[in-house]
């Protein structure tokens, strides 16, 4: 199922149960996959218009009124567009609304530059107290939703709208603030998020037959990261590669470097090399920004030489 | 409570303009111009209790304009929110009555604010939220005439037009000063009732918003617009510094001003008729 599906239905699921939930759009509730709950639920759900910093005020109001707001957009719009919103209706200002940026990244595709977010993690992980979540396939998004609606405080929700290889099986059990350790392994530590983890996967199982062993760990919430979980993996390795849909600069691996500033460990990085993004399918994404498992790949292995 | 509007008036201009003689600095202008609003609303219109800031279907005021923290912490504090005391912590470090409104920090008050314009798109929110827990509410939010070019103002106007918030009434401080400059130089927010007329809104217009009778009569004239579903934008035309001539003469320049504890003193006494 695709991403977005698979959270519009989640998200109905606990509209039913849970009738403090309100929904917000700014025109992107198709684009969201949440149109058909405006049907269902027509009392607590909001189109607000191409109105992204009124969406998040009002969402910040339902908030005080005891209602649980999510607010959606394309990551861009939902983050460095509304970034005051953000910081001062809603962080600032205690309230209880969830916030969920689709199309993260490369995952932009044919909208291109203009929409295509690297940075939207470093925007929102500079605002105190937030919470960052980026699922990497549907069972994770699934056992991640109801958790989401119950933490109360402000979290974004980086979500891929299409549908995205299966990493986990159905007996993964979801802790929000616990990375989840993907692969045991010896030689490099792999610290990855959202997009890149079933790359990640494919290349640790590949290098595995070249004797090389990948200990993996899926990062899904960047902040707080996990930093027990975290340290823990690098000292087991002594080498750490982060591999993430984001700039380098603000995102995952800024994350772990502060996580891991008191080790002595090298961290190499796999990411967008502080550019923008531009038109293209994913294929072209990956190769132009560096993506491809052939350079994922690379970069593990450099950093096996580097211990 | 105070019967006495106009006194009530006077005395919140004293606490204002001590509190902030007391720290040196402040917002004195954009608070003295919507002294009548808040004792109207704080002292006969509002649906409140101070003894629970946090009642279940208490009517709500939201100071868009938060710089105006300092009206709104006197009249809470003659309203019995807090002692008047704490008025002379006024924005020192530690404490619960910061220059911009602060929900988390000040009992009584409804939202933060402070960055201009999403106070009343929070208003929206909250009027949105009191029709849909029923609750009867009323929803009043201030936004000043400056505050009026942010982008934010116009969307969150449109969106309470096309839902029908009559459960909403809106004011402007329409003291026609802001930090650089007159608003009509900078960047004019006139025709400002026509504006708000084609946003889907009733418009009162009070000719001199620094007078409580007047402010009190568009206030009850806007309750009754309560099932025309249509919000009410009550322009009022205040006078920015209203009540001490040495702060209206600064002008622009009276936004966010120095004033000594003398010049407190002397403010005092102006509005006392004693100078």
């Amino acid at each position: 199922m695709e991403m977005r599906a698979v959270y519009a239905q989640c998200l109905g699921e606990l509209m039913e149960q849970d009738e403090k939930i309100c929904l917000l759009d700014a025109d992107l509730s198709k684009a969201s996959g949440t149109r058909g709950l405006y049907d269902r639920f027509p009392d607590r759900t909001f189109n607000c218009g191409i109105a992204e910093q009124n969406m998040a005020s009002v969402a910040a109001g339902l908030a005080s009124y005891g209602f649980k707001p999510w607010i959606e957009s394309f990551a861009p719009f939902a983050t460095r567009r509304i970034c005051d919103q953000i910081t001062l209706s809603i962080a600032y200002a205690g309230r209880n609304v969830k916030i969920v940026g689709t199309d993260p990244g490369i995952t932009a595709e044919l909208n291109g530059g203009t929409h295509m977010s690297f940075e939207d993690i470093s925007v929102v992980r500079a605002i105190p107290g937030m919470v960052i979540f980026e699922p990497v396939d549907e069972v994770q998004l699934r056992a991640a939703m109801p958790v989401l609606n119950a933490y109360e405080g402000c979290l974004y929700l980086r979500l891929a709208r299409k549908e995205m290889p299966r990493v986990f099986g159905d007996d993964y059990r979801f802790d929000l603030f616990r990375a989840d350790t993907l692969r045991e392994g010896s030689d490099v530590t792999v610290l990855t998020s959202g997009y890149p983890t079933a790359d990640v996967l494919a290349v640790a199982e590949e290098l595995a037959g070249e004797g090389l062993s990948c200990h993996v760990v899926n990062v899904h919430t960047i902040k707080p990261i996990d930093r027990e979980t975290v340290v823990a993996a690098a000292r087991k390795t002594g080498v750490a590669v982060t591999v993430e849909n984001h700039n380098v600069i603000g995102g995952l691996h800024s994350a772990v470097l502060e996580a891991l500033a008191h080790e002595r460990i090298p961290v190499y990085a796999v990411g967008i090399e502080d550019r923008f993004g531009e038109v293209g399918k994913l294929p072209y994404l990956r190769q132009a920004m560096g993506l491809t498992p052939e350079h994922i790949k690379a970069v593990i292995k450099e950093a096996a030489s580097a211990k | 409570m105070q019967e006495d509007l106009k006194a009530l008036c006077r005395d919140l201009r004293c606490d204002i303009m001590t509190a902030i003689g007391h720290l040196g600095v402040g917002h004195a202008g954009g608070s003295l111009s919507i002294v009548e609003l808040l004792a109207v609303l704080y002292f006969k219109e509002m649906h409140i209790d101070p003894a629970r800031p946090d009642m279940p279907g208490r009517d709500r005021f939201i100071c868009s304009k938060g710089h105006a923290g300092p009206a709104v912490y006197a009249a809470l504090a003659r309203r019995g929110y807090f002692p008047r005391d704490l008025l002379m912590t006024l924005n020192q470090g530690g404490t619960s009555l910061p220059s911009h409104c602060d929900m988390l920090r000040t009992p009584g008050i409804d939202m933060t604010t402070g960055s201009l314009g999403q106070g009343f798109s929070c208003a929206v929110g909250v009027a949105l939220g009191s029709r849909l827990a029923g609750d009867g509410a009323t929803v009043y939010t201030v936004i000043g005439d400056g505050e009026s070019q942010e982008g934010q103002i116009w969307e969150a106007a449109m969106l309470a037009g096309n839902k029908h918030l009559d459960n909403l009434i809106a004011f402007t401080d329409y003291n026609k000063l802001q930090i650089d400059d007159p608003v009509a130089l900078i960047n004019d927010i006139a025709p400002l009732g026509a504006k708000w007329r084609a946003f889907g809104w009733h418009v009162i217009e009070v000719e001199d918003g620094n007078d409580v009778d007047q402010v009190a009569q568009a206030v009850a004239l806007a309750k009754r617009n309560r099932g025309s579903g249509k919000p009410t934008m009550v322009i009022l035309h205040t006078v920015k510094g209203c009540g001490v001539s040495f702060i209206i003469e600064r002008g622009c320049g009276n936004h966010n001003t120095k004033v000594t504890e003398e010049e407190a003193r002397r403010a005092v006494a102006e509005i006392r008729g004693e100078a």
